[in-house]
């Protein structure tokens, strides 16, 4: 089915199209939320909560305002952050480690099929530091261009060419 | 628009992270539905960020999906059993009553609350945009400082240049650098050229009158400043400044002279 088909259908309230939109998006939604969370029945219950709003919130939906992928990504990192910032985690969970996407990367050892994940580790371990910040906050945490700017001390345009070059190195490896 | 340019910007990355403006991701928006490589560089992106992000993902999720499916709402998935008719006190009124004033209530919050992250948003891009209007103002005045060394020089010859028939309002300046054979164009007070006409500079000499072209006014609209250097190696006795087609001309189109005006003997 083709994406927009696929979406409209979900906007409808077709429960085949949110199994698809299920298995399309939950691994990667799945992954911004653990790198967030850090606790693996945390990030479940938080991606169940995820799936349920992607469901109870489609129809407002507009692909004027921006990708599809782009709004799942938004609802995912409020949601990790919202539960990161709750009591109950807090009283919880330990420090967090600022560790990010790299570490998590580093420290898997089983991985699904649809990702050649051993290949991307070994890539993803060559990005430069700086690819590894910006791809990071940008992406992983949500930050703006300004907020990133402001946490590597970085001027706005260079924020955003240099992500562009970084994101050019990705896909070199992930689209082979 | 150029795309290869636009694409390169690194303006659809930001796009797919979600870390543009409602403003700014609105108009990517619509140069993605308008240009095919646009859509296609943006999917590419996509995927990679998509493979990316599956990759740290501590196992796999798919299990979920039954126990999520169970949850939703507004489905027929579990029917209710129909309930034996009851007489339905006051009691159950107030109690709907009180529901329905709790939900506005609610709702009326969640508004609002709403209203101020998007405001709060609307704040952080404007911040952003007072940002690059700083760094732009930065650099124009970097840009005046190096104009002002410039025409200072002990070395530069200002000739003023009036307006002619055509153009009775326009006025330039040239400010020429006799030393390294250099003349700036201050074009800052001619009209805006009409499409696909240009103006070209030439350098005069009298007795005969042998018009030289030293150049065009390359790209006027664009430029900020509206000065233009140029080389002059040329015995000036005067500069005139034509309105010719795109391009430049051989000779200059007399009835197009805007502005004219003669050195000064040394």
């Amino acid at each position: 089915m083709q994406q927009d088909a696929l979406i409209l259908e979900l906007q409808n309230g077709n429960q085949r199209a949110f199994e698809r939109i299920y298995h399309l998006y939950s691994e990667s939604t799945y992954g911004i939320i653990y790198s967030i969370v850090r606790d693996e029945s945390i990030a479940e219950e938080v991606l169940q909560d995820v799936f349920l709003k992607i469901w109870d919130k489609a129809p407002s939906y507009n692909s004027n305002k921006g990708r599809f992928f782009t709004w799942i990504l938004n609802i995912a990192r409020n949601a990790a952050i919202d539960k990161i910032r709750s009591k109950s985690f807090k009283n919880n969970q330990q420090n967090l480690t600022s560790d990010n996407f790299v570490d998590i990367l580093e420290a898997k050892t089983n991985f699904s099929e649809a990702v050649d994940a051993i290949g991307l580790k070994k890539y993803v371990k060559a990005l430069k530091p700086v690819c590894k910040k910006l791809i990071d906050y940008l992406f992983f945490k949500g930050y703006t261009q300004k907020e990133t700017s402001e946490e590597l001390d970085m001027p706005l345009g260079t924020v955003k060419t240099r992500n562009r070059i970084c994101i050019d190195k990705l896909r070199a490896m992930v689209i082979k | 628009m150029d795309i290869k340019k636009y694409i390169s910007s690194g303006i659809l990355e930001l796009y797919v992270y979600g870390a543009l403006s409602e403003k700014e991701s609105r108009e990517v928006s619509r140069v993605l539905k308008k240009y095919p490589e646009v859509k296609t560089e943006v999917e590419e992106i996509e995927k990679a960020l998509l493979n990316l992000s599956a990759a740290t993902a501590p196992n796999n999720a798919e299990h979920l999906i039954t126990s999520i499916k169970d949850k939703l709402t507004g489905t027929s998935a579990k029917t209710t059993p129909e309930r034996p008719v009851r007489t339905i006190s006051w009691i159950t009124y107030s109690g709907w009553a009180a529901s329905l004033l709790l939900l506005i209530g609610l709702f009326t919050f969640f508004n609002r609350t709403n209203n101020l992250r998007e405001e709060l948003r609307t704040a952080q891009a404007r911040n952003v945009q007072m940002e690059e209007q700083i760094a732009n103002a930065r650099e124009n005045a970097k840009d005046a400082e190096e104009l002002l060394a410039i025409i200072r020089d002990k070395n530069v010859q200002r000739i003023p240049l009036r307006g002619q028939e055509v153009a009775p309002e326009a006025y330039a300046s040239v400010y020429w650098n006799t030393r390294d054979n250099t003349a700036y164009i201050d074009a800052k007070d001619l009209p805006e050229p009409p499409r696909g006409k240009v103006y070209q500079v030439w350098s005069l000499t009298m007795q005969p009158l042998t018009p030289t072209s030293i150049g065009l006014l390359a790209d006027f609209k664009a430029d900020d400043n509206k000065v233009f250097s140029l080389e002059n190696q040329n015995q000036s006795e005067a500069f005139g400044i034509t309105l010719e087609p795109e391009g430049g001309s051989e000779t200059p189109t007399m009835d197009q002279l805007y502005v004219l005006g003669t050195v000064a003997a040394p």
